[in-house]
């Protein structure tokens, strides 16, 4: 007799057929990534497989008579408030199959979210809010290493003029970046839309670290390029084709580990484009194998500055432990032009749930103390401060700021603003979405004009919001909001975390 | 006991008054008094000062300290500190008046002092005598129970109060005061300390500053200027300003149109637009002195041993005139504050949002006498201005 698969028997969703609508066109079949719906030869009627459906809710987007929704599986455990069906489903697919729990976006568990307990000010009576409308407001910002004061002199013409110049930074119009996503986990179709999207919108997008594909070198003054322990696709010509250079040393959705992208999702392109035979494994390793200290780290990041003639700048990028702010003290300290931090909420297109899930801090309470520490230390001003994990609207980003972050990256938002709708199955490469896959039929789902034209779209409300935020706060240029701690107050938080993220409660 | 780190910020609505001789020559204080009590609808009786420079002439070379204390014993404990740390040329209460509506006033007294300073230390230059007053200023003020430094520059001082300005002027007679430096301020807080302190002009070493309006951006300013030191405990808009004052223009070297560029700069689209010297060098300033702009309404008067300014916010959302006849410029809140002291003035305007109004006096009109129209040597090596230099004098 064979073994019983446990987890098969209590599928999470339910795919639910109204047969009066069903024409049986049989679009949900081939939609269906997944291979939950069955045409019944026999029967002449379509037929479901609950088991297999992951919730993408394709086939009942697409579905042309509307006939189907799919649902949470309405089979319920007895109630238990410690041994929930989560955890339950979990052990039945480990028992079965005896392996690593895998999973794709960032944090699910409720942990605190920090940001739903801050809210922001506004002006009344004593000082005017500003209309963005019909006064100018400036969300333009600079990413790199400034010097504490500016020497002017007089020039022949008596005018004052700046004494030397200063060191290279970046300018950003509007203080949102696209988050480190490889071609590989990502469609090339998706790559196309961030860079395109960075262009129009006077911002970055970053590679990831898979490489550069040969036509988004165009993209290049928009272009972050990272540099992972696997240095896949890392030449001298990569390293020369942003303007800046990441160094990946974790990422807030799985600290601690490296990353891995199945040999399956290797095709032609991936492999040309990272270097490696078509068809095998891409692991990066846990650590980079020449860094095994801060002194190593700052080795790396002046070899990347000298192999592009010190005309690109340096990011390092962790995801945010608990030591986060003495880590980003000594990134700053090796040379670093800015510090990327990713928090606990951070996504990821595969990694094992227990990292996703349970390592890291949250992004607002990190933010916060490395601020603090910089600024303790006097070296605030020699890096930037780029916040990434679990921005989900412009709020967050406005709080981010106010916190201490210079900009921030989106990746997960970006990528639902292309139509994923959180499946978090990313790691199969089958993404019925066209996002997270290099099948070429599937890619095919998602345009490159749609993805630009979506992502765009998004960016471009956030920064009207942000604008209307700041108007409402009385101010008319973001880098009066920076580290602003008066504009924020909490809702519900403890002492010590308001001590943390230096915000007083409401009412106070 | 006073409390000088208050729980939350101050706001207040206000007017403003200025008048500067560009040839030193001295004003009488029924000038200011007029000008400012002209625009009494902008106070409710909360708070009003004047800050006064040229009135000190026996003493030209001493810090005068003006000094408010609530009691004897914390005055005593003022006089303790100062004939420790300074060399005291003379003393003095601040001639007061019996006002009617001015119940149990502090005390005032004034100091003539000169930096006491031991060992080595004895030859330092006149700058380091600068930081060494700022630093007695902020002890003084943080560390002694119930006492306040109201001002501490050479040959100048701040008056002011509780009360409306025709009050606090008849309170510190200053009718009987003589300036070629007048500014006077009329407030209407919306929270009602009503602590004498709270009221302006707010001052370090000669510096005075009036200020109308809020300053929406005081958090992050706040937060730039302890990076570099400076402890804003009276969580006021105008001490932030004086602080930035300090830093740019005395530490940093920046001429004062420079530091006007910093405090209320152009838009991108004006910078943008610029020739490409002026390009880099507002870029530059809005890169690194972003924690320094004032965002939010205001109309600031500031004042120094030889220069009067006035400066807008850099969209104008508060009212500031400027005059002219002869030697003499006035600047105030309202047109009608300069008519009602110079009907007749040879130009009147009202000056553009985040443009300065700049009056220095002509060189070698007063003793001591200091210009900030040129870039000037910063004054400390870029490694001291993180927030761990601390002055041997502490
Ligand atoms: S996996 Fe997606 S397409 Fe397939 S049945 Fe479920 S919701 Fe529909
Ligand atoms: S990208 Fe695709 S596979 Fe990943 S969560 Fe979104 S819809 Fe699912």
């Amino acid at each position: 007799m064979a073994t019983p698969q446990f987890a098969k028997f209590y599928p999470d969703f339910y795919i639910e057929r109204d047969l009066d609508k069903c024409i049986k066109c049989k679009k949900c079949i081939r939609e269906c990534t997944y291979g939950a719906h069955i045409w019944d030869e026999k029967k002449k009627i379509l037929k479901e497989d609950h088991s297999k459906c992951v919730g993408c809710h394709r086939c009942e987007a697409t579905c042309p008579t509307g006939a189907i929704i799919i649902k949470k599986h309405p089979s319920a455990f007895r109630e238990h408030a410690n041994w929930t069906p989560w955890f339950i489903k979990n052990i039945y697919k480990q028992a079965d199959q005896g392996g690593v729990l895998l999973t794709a976006t960032g944090c699910a568990q409720p942990f605190k979210n920090y940001f739903d307990h801050l809210v922001l000010d506004a002006c009344q009576v004593t000082n005017p809010p500003i209309d963005p409308l019909r006064e100018p407001m400036e969300l333009r910002t600079f990413i790199g290493p400034k010097p504490s004061l500016v020497e002017v002199e007089e020039g022949e013409n008596g005018k004052f003029r700046l004494k030397k110049p200063l060191p290279r930074n970046i300018q950003l119009e509007v203080p949102i970046m696209f988050a480190a996503m490889s071609f590989g986990a990502l469609s090339l179709h998706v790559h196309h839309g961030l860079a395109r999207a960075a262009k129009e919108l006077g911002t970055l997008y970053n590679t990831g670290e898979g490489g550069l594909h040969a036509s988004l070198y165009e993209y290049g003054s928009n272009t972050i390029v990272q540099c992972a322990s696997g240095r896949f696709g890392l030449h001298v010509d990569y390293l020369n084709a942003g303007v800046a250079i990441e160094i990946k040393i974790g990422q807030g959705a799985k600290p601690g580990i490296g990353g891995h992208l199945p040999g399956e999702k290797v095709t032609e392109e991936i492999s040309k484009t990272r270097m490696i035979p078509v068809g095998s494994d891409a692991i990066s390793p846990a650590p980079h194998h020449d860094i095994y200290s801060i002194e190593d780290l700052r080795g790396l990041i002046y070899a990347l500055k000298e192999a592009t003639e010190y005309k690109k700048l340096v990011f390092v990028k962790i995801a945010a432990v608990h030591n986060v702010a003495a880590i980003a003290s000594g990134i700053a300290r090796a040379g670093a032009d800015a510090i990327v931090i990713d928090g606990l909420k951070g996504g990821t297109g595969a990694a094992p749930t227990m990292f996703r899930d349970y390592i890291g801090i949250p992004i607002e309470l990190a933010i916060s103390a490395v601020d603090k520490r910089l600024r303790e230390e006097g070296i605030r001003h020699r890096v930037s401060i780029i916040a990434s994990g679990g921005i989900r609207c412009s709020a967050d980003v406005v709080k981010a700021i106010a916190l201490g972050a210079d900009a921030v990256y989106i990746g997960t938002a970006a990528l639902i603003a292309c139509g994923c709708t959180m499946c978090q199955k990313c790691y199969t490469g089958k993404c019925p979405w066209g996002i997270a896959t290099n099948n070429p039929e599937l890619i095919k789902r998602l345009p490159p004009e749609v993805a630009f034209e979506k992502i765009y779209n998004l960016v471009r409300a956030w920064a009207h919001e942000i604008k209307e935020m700041l108007g409402a706060m009385g101010l008319n240029s973001i880098e009066s909001l920076k580290g602003n701690r008066d504009k924020l107050r909490a809702v519900g938080l403890t002492k010590e975390e308001m001590e943390i993220l230096e915000v007083k409660h409401a009412g106070e | 006991m006073w409390h000088l780190v208050l729980k939350n910020k101050e706001m207040s609505g206000c007017g403003l008054a200025g008048i500067i001789h560009t040839k030193g020559e001295l004003l009488p204080g029924e000038l200011i008094i007029k000008s400012i009590c002209l625009q009494e609808e902008r106070g409710n009786g909360l708070g009003a000062g004047f800050a006064a420079y040229g009135i000190y002439p026996e003493y030209k070379d001493f810090y005068a300290f003006h000094i408010m204390a609530e009691s004897k014993e914390a005055l005593e404990r003022v006089e303790d500190f100062l004939s420790h740390r300074t060399f005291l040329g003379y003393q003095e209460p601040i001639p007061t008046r019996k006002v009617k509506t001015i119940k149990n006033p502090p005390l005032f007294k004034r100091y003539f002092v000169k930096p006491k300073f031991e060992g080595e230390l004895a030859e330092a230059c006149e700058d380091f005598e600068d930081d060494y007053i700022v630093n007695l200023v902020m002890e003084i003020n943080e560390k002694i129970e119930g006492a306040y430094v109201v001002s501490s520059g050479k040959n100048m001082g701040a008056f002011k109060g509780v009360g409306y300005p025709d009050e606090i002027a008849e309170f510190f007679r200053i009718d009987e005061y003589k300036a070629y430096i007048w500014t006077a301020h009329n407030r209407f807080p919306t929270n009602t300390p009503g602590w004498w302190g709270g009221a302006h002009p707010f001052t370090i070493l000669d510096w005075s500053i009036v200020h109308n309006g809020e300053i929406s951006s005081y958090g992050t300013n706040r937060r730039y200027l302890e990076l570099f030191g400076y402890k804003c405990t009276l969580l006021t808009d105008t001490e932030v300003v004086a602080y930035i004052l300090d830093l740019l223009i005395r530490k940093h070297g920046l001429p004062i149109q420079v530091a006007c560029k910093v405090m209320a700069p152009p838009f991108w689209m004006e910078i943008d637009e610029a020739p490409p010297e002026e390009k880099e060098l507002l870029t530059a300033l809005r890169m690194v002195y972003g924690g320094a702009m004032l965002n939010g309404p205001f109309a600031i008067l500031f004042a120094y041993n030889g220069g009067l300014v006035g400066l807008n916010d850099r969209v104008k959302l508060r009212p500031l005139y400027a005059a002219r006849k002869g030697d003499v410029y006035y600047m105030a809140s309202e047109e009608a504050a300069i008519r009602v002291v110079c009907p007749d003035p040879e130009e009147v305007w009202a000056p553009k949002a985040g443009e300065p109004v700049i009056v220095e006096m002509k060189p070698g009109s007063i003793p001591n006498q200091k210009s900030y129209l040129k870039p000037r040597p910063r004054e400390v090596e870029e490694h001291e201005l993180g927030i761990r230099c601390k002055h041997p004098a502490l």
